[in-house]
């Protein structure tokens, strides 16, 4: 069975490799000496300059599709080495991919770091959401709901008051009211929680779709502007090459994501409150007998969870300058609890998901511009096809904690 | 109030707690003295969890005080009686499996330092000094999940003196416990009554109490019916339990020697999901006429050992039966084969408790006539059935279409002895055949086995308490991590297969 799975698994790997080097390296894209460029500059920005990357687009191509069949060869031999040769592969196929694409063009890679980023930022504070209430025992996939009301509402307390940090405020507190409902059917009135997190999902479309077309598009100059955060531009590190301008050169709500994942991250491994809510996750019961109030717990987690998810509405308003617009969330929410699980419940972990599945966006964005001949659907489908490889074929057993989805109900 | 040093002396008075119409305890008066081992008694279900849990807050009493140090204590949850300084090991551990040994201790009593960080060294230095001082050996770093059910008692007791219990509630803890695990128990009991702990041990196993209680309170369906004294004998003891004498030995003919094995099992292996051997290359056999006795701690491969046997999990290796083979067939053709099948978890395998008496009486045989017919069930045959097995099981309902789940503990097995004893049997595998169940039922299921065994029929019984297997077998086969480590014969003493049920090779 095993066996079976992993030539499967090498066979495949080795047949997409081929692939690679037929599709993007012997094509008449990459053909005729064609050359691919990748900038390192980003909007000149950064303070040092660095030349322009140009490589002979069809040999690349090869070499990589050849790297892609060696890492497939590699999984066969040595299943010890798997996640490396899985880890190899896909940086390979991926480089080969981008070169064909770029071939006769030139590509800006760091805008395609930054675009990344910039995904990214709505999956991590969807996912830390989703961490904190499934720690705690609860399952949240009304994540996607979260991000709609806190959009909806940080776009027209903003646009309202002219404060953006007052849009921020209503955006996180419009989250966590989401979630206190969340927690108030699931712990109180124990429905089930799946089914729950839907009709949240589905409540909150509709009541931001019916706030959107009769609040804020009635006036939308006064009720839906178009604002944003100010980059903060961290002096030193920003003119870093390649990286500064895209680490350092964000919003306030960019740097907020950063420091929540190191806080959940240390909180959950390093503090009380972290060892109570794991507890309460994985054994509820337990928890009482040593004097932990497990409903407490929960109720507590989930409200604050809302409000990390809230930002992320934010993020998606006042962070990316748009106004708010009706399910503007896209199914970002939906693909953050992908990066959760990809992530294994860990703060670390789901940023890694995230940046691959921001990175997947990235690419579909940076690479419109550049006439390929795949179709620009195709390529706005990228991340959510990287979702579901990445959950289905790639996370394996992964363990979630034990108590997840069960109401718990006091003796 | 000397916190930690001093034992506490602990008083209940006239507890009472109803769940409906059910009187789990009623008025039950108990007098707990500083630094002694007392017992509490009782068959299963006569209440003494339930007044643990009330003492530990888990429920709340409808009636009735509770007094610790002669000062009146009003429990509300778990966080009033642990600042009362009471511990409980409950017979279900409360640990988190994923969680390391440290980091089960210090929860909800977490060690912090400057900036809300948790202090580990601290915590550590804490487990250390109370596992020296009272030689509970535990390895602080070790994942609990991981760690044998000894040892993850040792850490149950380490996290309630952490908490500076002074009264010590134990639930069961000898259930899960090999011999000479058990001995290691007793040995850690009197080194805590020594430094003045007080301590209840609750068991429903007459040779503990006699082996380690100062005083005894006996409790029979929710209230005291007496104290007794460790000297007393067992007879006394059990019948004070009970209510009424009874008999603890089973009268079993001599086997019937030289007949030719009709019960083969070889080589047989079953994995688990992540393709570890839980049952590994086990192999026994069993002459017409004999019990064979299974005996081993809970969780050592005999679940899996009697589901292979039965059909319910894919098993490499063969099993035959009067020459015929049994293996790789499904459950339905393994019982329609003269299997009779009792297994251990009766409310979840053996029974559907919302239905009625007569109904699961033929669970297995309402297919075939008399009770089936042309695809319908002909209700007067599976009435009569059921009223004739009442009556020759003894099976104690209000009638045969109450839900079996009304029943209680002892009957209901009945049920699902009356039903795998209905029909006629080539091989009778009982698990835990009386697990849960009064003594009286005990003995009259016994019994039962005993008399299929006068019929020539080969038995194997699978049973993790040792006075079963001592009572019924005619060999001992004891399993230890999906193995047979040994077949002996039933005079071999307790001592010799408590050290085989912890792993010592023959």
């Amino acid at each position: 069975m095993e066996r079976l799975r992993r030539h499967l698994a090498a066979g495949s790997m080795i047949v997409i490799g081929l692939f690679a080097i037929v599709a993007f390296g012997l094509g008449s894209r990459t053909g005729h000496g064609a050359k691919a460029a990748f900038g390192f500059d980003y909007l000149g920005k950064s303070s040092i300059h660095l030349p322009d990357l140009t490589v002979p687009a069809g040999p690349a191509a090869i070499g990589l599709g050849a790297l892609c069949v060696t890492f497939g060869v590699l999984r066969l031999a040595r299943p010890a080495l798997q996640t490396w040769a899985i880890a190899g592969f896909l940086a390979c196929l991926v480089a080969a991919f981008l070169t064909w694409g770029t071939a006769g063009q030139s590509l800006a890679f760091t805008g395609l770091l930054n675009a990344t980023l910039l995904a990214a930022v709505p999956l991590v504070l969807g996912s830390l959401c989703g961490l904190l209430c499934e720690r705690s025992g609860i399952i949240n996939v009304a994540i996607e709901g979260q991000f709609l009301v806190g959009a909806c509402a940080s776009a027209y307390v903003g646009s309202v008051s002219g404060s953006l940090w007052a849009g921020l405020i209503a955006g996180c507190l419009a989250g966590a009211l989401l979630g206190a409902l969340l927690a108030v059917f699931a712990n109180r009135y124990l429905v089930g929680q799946v089914v729950l997190g839907v009709v949240l999902n589905v409540f909150a479309a509709g009541l931001t779709g019916f706030l959107y077309e009769r609040l804020l598009q009635a006036d939308p100059n006064h009720r839906n502007k178009a604002l944003t955060f100010a980059d903060i531009r961290i002096p030193g590190l920003a003119s870093l090459p390649v990286v500064g301008p895209v680490l350092f050169d964000q919003n306030i709500i960019f740097y907020l994501a950063v420091l929540l994942i190191a806080a959940v991250q240390i909180g959950l491994f390093h503090t009380r409150w972290g060892l109570r809510t794991r507890a309460v996750g994985e054994h509820p019961t337990a928890a009482e007998t040593v004097g932990i109030r497990v409903l407490a717990t929960r109720y507590r987690n989930v409200i604050m969870a809302g409000l990390i998810s809230g930002l992320g509405g934010v993020w998606m308003t006042l962070g990316s300058g748009a106004p708010f617009g009706k399910d503007m969330a896209a199914g970002q929410g939906f693909i953050a609890l992908a990066a959760l699980i990809f992530g294994r419940w860990s703060p670390l972990g789901s940023l890694s998901a995230a940046l691959l599945f921001g990175f997947a966006q990235g690419i579909s964005i940076s690479l419109q511009p550049l006439n390929t001949p795949v179709p620009t659907a195709f390529l706005s489908m990228t991340p959510y096809l990287a979702t579901i490889f990445a959950v289905a074929g790639l996370v394996g057993h992964v363990r979630a904690p034990a108590a997840e989805g069960i109401p718990y109900v006091k003796a | 109030m000397t916190k930690g040093t001093g034992g506490g002396s602990l008083e209940l008075r006239g507890i009472t707690k109803r769940f409906g119409s059910l009187v789990a305890n009623d008025g039950i008066d108990l007098e707990v003295r500083p630094g002694e081992i007392h017992c509490l008694l009782g068959e299963n279900g006569a209440g003494k969890s339930t007044l643990m849990n009330i003492l530990y807050g888990l429920y709340e009493p409808d009636e009735g005080q509770l007094l610790i140090d002669d000062e009146p204590l009003v429990v509300r949850g778990p966080r009033d009686a642990i600042a009362a300084g009471i511990g409980m090991v409950h017979q279900h551990f409360m640990l988190i499996p994923v969680f390391t040994v440290l980091e089960n201790i210090m929860l909800g009593e977490e060690r912090t330092r400057r900036g809300g960080l948790l202090d580990h060294a601290r915590a550590r230095r804490d487990v250390l000094d109370i596992s020296r001082k009272y030689g509970l050996e535990v390895d602080p770093d070790a994942v609990v999940g991981g760690l044998p059910v000894g040892v993850q008692q040792r850490v149950e007791i380490v996290k309630a003196l952490i908490r500076n219990a002074r009264v010590l509630i134990l639930d069961e803890p000898t259930a899960v416990l090999t011999p000479q695990e058990t001995e290691e128990l007793f040995t850690v009991m009197r080194a805590l009554r020594e430094a003045g702990h007080s301590i209840v041990f609750i068991t429903h196993k007459l040779k503990e109490v006699k082996a380690i209680a100062d005083r005894i309170t006996v409790i029979r369906r929710g209230a005291v019916v007496g104290t007794a004294d460790p000297s007393d004998s067992e007879a006394e003891l059990a019948a004070l339990m009970v209510g009424r004498d009874v008999r603890l030995t089973v009268d079993k003919p001599p086997a019937a020697a030289g007949a030719e094995p009709v019960f083969e099992v070889r080589n047989l292996t079953v994995l688990d999901e992540s393709g570890r051997a839980v049952l590994d290359d086990v192999s026994f056999d069993i002459r017409p006429g004999e019990i064979l006795g299974v005996a081993g701690v809970q969780g050592n491969g005999q679940t899996e050992l009697a589901e292979a046997i039965l059909g319910l999990r894919t098993a490499t290796g063969t099993i035959t039966l009067d020459g015929a083979r049994l293996s790789g067939r499904t459950p339905r053709q393994v019982l329609g084969g003269g299997v009779g099948f009792i297994p251990e978890d009766r409310g979840h395998d053996a029974l559907v408790e919302s239905a009625s008496v007569a109904e699961n009486l033929v669970l297995d045989l309402y297919r075939d006539a008399p009770f089936g017919r042309h695809g319908s069930i002909d209700v007067k045959a599976v009435q009569d059935n059921a009223e004739q097995r009442v009556a020759e099981f003894d099976i104690r309902t209000t009638s045969v279409h109450a839900a079996v789940g009304t029943l209680s503990g002892g009957n209901q097995q009945k049920v699902v002895v009356a039903r795998e004893m209905s029909r006629p049997l080539r091989l009778l595998v009982a698990a835990q055949p009386t697990r849960g169940v009064d003594v009286g039922a005990m003995a009259f299921i016994h019994e039962r086995i005993v008399a299929e065994r006068a019929l020539g029929r080969p038995i194997l019984i699978i049973s993790t308490e040792l006075d079963e297997i001592f009572a019924l077998a005619d060999r001992i086969a004891v399993m230890f991590r999906g193995k047979i480590v040994g077949i002996v014969p039933p005079e071999t003493s307790r001592e010799r297969i408590g050290l085989l049920m912890a792993g010592a090779h023959e």
